[in-house]
């Protein structure tokens, strides 16, 4: 590729032409404000409509200011980013952005991770020059995630994340000038929308405009009532971004710290999600191994590939697109699903606790968890197995309400029994975890032969779509993994033209599995931290004297105890599910 | 809102509409053309249709038809009324027989009255600027319409 070279700020930058002055300009480390720029490195994540201007700089030779993000480098350029006439233009341009938001800081869900508070920050502003009429719009607020879009700046980030990385094409911009929002067709409410509450739109979102559905206060009163046992359960993501809430740098593992600040929040049982990863891995793994064995005995009718459907979000895309493939998943619930009637039909039971009287919370990385567990066919009478499902953020704010100084917490262990997990268990928070977890139970189920390296790299890593072939005795199974709706559409897509031929697909909704969930910590697009994430999510298998999920040892007493036998009837009742056709328009019944 | 129901002719129509233009999203704006050529104006139910017709989402499809002042979402009246507001007519005071219509009929430009009799738009010289300020109702040419006239219209087919 040609190189060019430019003048940005006095300094020299050489780099390959077709780069944009943003970039440019950071080879020489020269940091030109954004605002609606969005990127996630690696993953061929990129927003630049160049729709907010802040990033304009000055080019020598052209008329007007140009702006960086959308730019790009010509040989022999020279380029100011900071002189008096673009600093001047930029603040302008934040000024008017300003002129129609609510300054609601005080008391907005976003204060303190808002991108457009921080640049007010970083230009300094100090007064609100412009004053007129502000655009207004109604609060959408769905079973997930809420839209306020008097707090949108028309950025586009959620419109990119929704469409062209996810292909749910929820969320469009529409309308026109002042009366422009970003929104659902036909402006339906998000929950009539095919949206599956994946929650990436509010990850990248810059402002308060897209948030999480807060249910802390129905976890605090909860917990303040003497008369319920409150179970907490905490999903294997969660253990590898906390910290960051707490100033720890990303990748620390604050598994420890974690459960001994939920104990101090008033939890009676801390539970780990783990446990119930370790469940889904008994059930999934045997559906696999049963629709393994029809399937080389010659029976014709099973279906293959298995899918997996531990991600609620992902279950939501199929049931919206794929509905005619809704029988190709594993039936086996998600390990928050598992744990909740296990919680509250098992454990609860032995201690002689009605299931009313139990309130069982999870913790999850995932926004459409909180979904899941409002769906009603995992309530019994109107009661649902899991009760409130908080995300990490929320945890986290929890942490700090409480007066509970995080980072001089002693480590802790989890109660038993449905604290103890494997090492297999934690890696569900990774993309490729599930299938690799799958596979350490099912290759030694199959072949009947210890399994020396528990570790499959082959089924590592960050490629949007990875296939692998594992060696069962023999036995060659094709394993497909993506993350990412639209890898997964692609992968799906593939499947139904004959185009691959898999025994067993993961699938997980977010960039990099749960550990990019929509409830995480803000990244604000720094992706190296979703790899130092997942690298602790592999440190906390490593660390596990146990990695294979059928020798937990309270994994064996529960079968042992209540549910007889993988795929047996008491397994099915508790433990499996089925799906629906969503892919009906939705939009005229209001 | 009731649901529409579109008729299963003019659907056929449509789809032959979206396959000539090999079924491609990129062709979202000519598709919509036609499809209100056809129909008259683009309902919810048919913008779902066009949607799957050319894989994209409902939403990109309401998207365009809410940016482009072009595009409908009411249909037109039974009697569409439109006022020309080219140079001639509106100099010679249009924009206060437009007020008047609106007044009387009590709807916006682009809006039906309740009883899908009327419809009001605006349009920009039909050749016959002789005749300024003009007013069409349906293909009929009404010439030096003033507002006190208005009403004469209206009742001319209020019966």
């Amino acid at each position: 590729m040609n190189k060019v070279k430019l003048i940005i700020d006095g300094k020299t930058a050489e780099v390959p032409e077709n780069t944009t002055l943003l970039k440019a300009a950071k080879t020489i480390g020269i940091d030109i404000p954004t605002l609606c720029f969005f990127e996630l490195k690696d993953m061929n994540i990129e927003n630049r409509p160049g729709g907010c201007r802040i990033c304009v700089v000055e080019v020598k030779g052209r008329r007007n200011l140009a702006p960086a993000c959308n730019t790009l480098v010509a040989e022999g350029m020279e380029v100011y980013t900071h002189n008096i006439r673009v600093l001047n233009a930029r603040r302008t341009v934040l000024e008017l952005i300003l002129s129609d938001h609510p300054a609601e800081c005080l008391t907005c869900a976003k204060s303190g991770s808002c991108e457009l508070q921080s640049m007010a920050q970083q230009l300094g502003v100090r007064e609100l020059p412009y004053q007129g009429e502000q655009s207004k719009y109604r609060k959408d607020t769905s079973p997930a995630i809420i839209r306020d879009i008097d707090k949108c700046i028309m950025c586009r980030r959620c419109e990119m994340m929704c469409n062209d990385v996810q292909t749910v094409g929820a969320l469009s911009a529409v309308n026109r000038g002042f009366m422009a929002v970003v929104a659902p067709a036909f402006e339906m409410n998000l929950e009539k929308s095919p949206c599956t509450y994946c929650g990436q739109c509010v990850s990248v979102c810059p402002t308060g405009a897209l948030t999480e559905v807060d249910h802390s206060g129905n976890v605090i009163n909860s917990l303040a009532e003497p008369a319920k046992t409150v179970v907490v359960q905490t999903a294997p993501a969660v253990r590898a971004a906390l910290g960051e809430e707490f100033g720890l740098a990303p990748g620390t593992l604050v598994t420890g710290k974690m459960v001994a600040a939920l104990r101090r929040l008033g939890f009676d049982y801390v539970f780990d999600t783990d446990f119930a990863a370790d469940l889904t891995i008994m059930e999934e793994g045997a559906e696999l191994l049963d629709r393994l064995t029809r399937y080389l005995k010659g029976d014709k009718d099973v279906k293959l590939p298995i899918l997996t459907s531990c991600c609620p979000s992902w279950v939501n895309f199929f049931e919206h697109y794929f509905p005619e493939m809704r029988d190709i998943p594993s039936t086996a619930k998600s390990p928050q699903q598992m744990f909740g009637p296990i919680a509250k039909e098992y454990f609860g039971k032995k201690l002689g606790i009605d299931r009313r009287n139990m309130i069982v919370v999870s913790i999850m990385p995932c926004l459409a968890k909180k979904y899941e567990c409002q769906r009603d066919e995992f309530k019994v009478d109107g009661d649902p197995d899991v009760n409130y499902s908080l995300s990490t953020r929320e945890l986290a704010q929890l942490i700090k309400q409480a007066n509970i100084d995080f980072n001089s917490l002693p480590e802790e262990n989890f109660d038993n029994p449905l604290g103890e997990s494997t090492g297999a268990a934690v890696l569900f928070g990774n993309t490729g975890g599930v299938i690799e977890a799958a596979c350490r139970t099912a290759y030694e189920l199959y072949t009947g032969k210890k399994l020396e390296n528990v570790v499959f790299e082959e089924l590592r890593g960050m490629e949007k779509i990875r296939h692998a072939t594992i060696d069962f005795n023999g036995i060659p199974i094709n394993i497909g993994i993506a993350h990412g709706l639209g890898n997964a559409r692609k992968l799906l897509e593939d499947i139904q033209e004959g185009k691959s031929q898999f025994h067993a697909i993961e699938i997980m909704a977010c960039p990099g599995g749960c550990i990019g969930g929509g409830g995480q910590p803000y990244h604000h697009g720094r992706s190296e931290i979703l790899k130092q994430r997942a690298a602790a999510i592999y440190r906390e298998d490593a660390a596990k004297s146990i990695r294979k999920s059928h020798e937990n040892p309270f994994i064996i007493e529960l079968y042992n105890e209540f549910l007889d036998k993988p795929l047996g009837k008491k397994s099915h009742h508790f433990l499996h599910t089925h799906y629906f056709d969503k892919s009906a328009g939705a939009f005229i019944d209001e | 809102m009731a649901k529409v129901k579109l008729s299963e002719k003019k659907l056929d129509e449509l789809k032959e509409v979206c396959k000539s233009f090999n079924n491609d999203k990129g062709e979202l704006i000519n598709v919509l053309h036609k499809a209100q050529s056809i129909f008259g104006y683009l309902p919810a139910e048919l913008q779902e249709i066009i949607a799957k017709e050319l894989h994209t989402s409902a939403a990109h499809v309401y998207g365009v038809v809410t940016f482009y002042s072009f595009f409908t979402m009411t249909p037109n009246g039974q009697h569409p009324i439109s006022i020309c507001l080219g140079t001639a007519c509106y100099v010679r005071g249009a924009e206060k027989v437009l007020e008047e219509f609106k007044r009387t009929l009590n709807i916006q430009v682009g809006e039906t009255t309740p009883d899908g009799k009327f419809s009001l738009s605006c349009l920009r010289c039909v050749g016959a600027c002789g005749l300024a300020p003009v007013v069409l109702v349906g293909e009929k040419v009404y010439g030096r319409v003033s507002p006190d006239g208005v009403k004469d219209i209206v009742a001319e087919y209020n019966n």
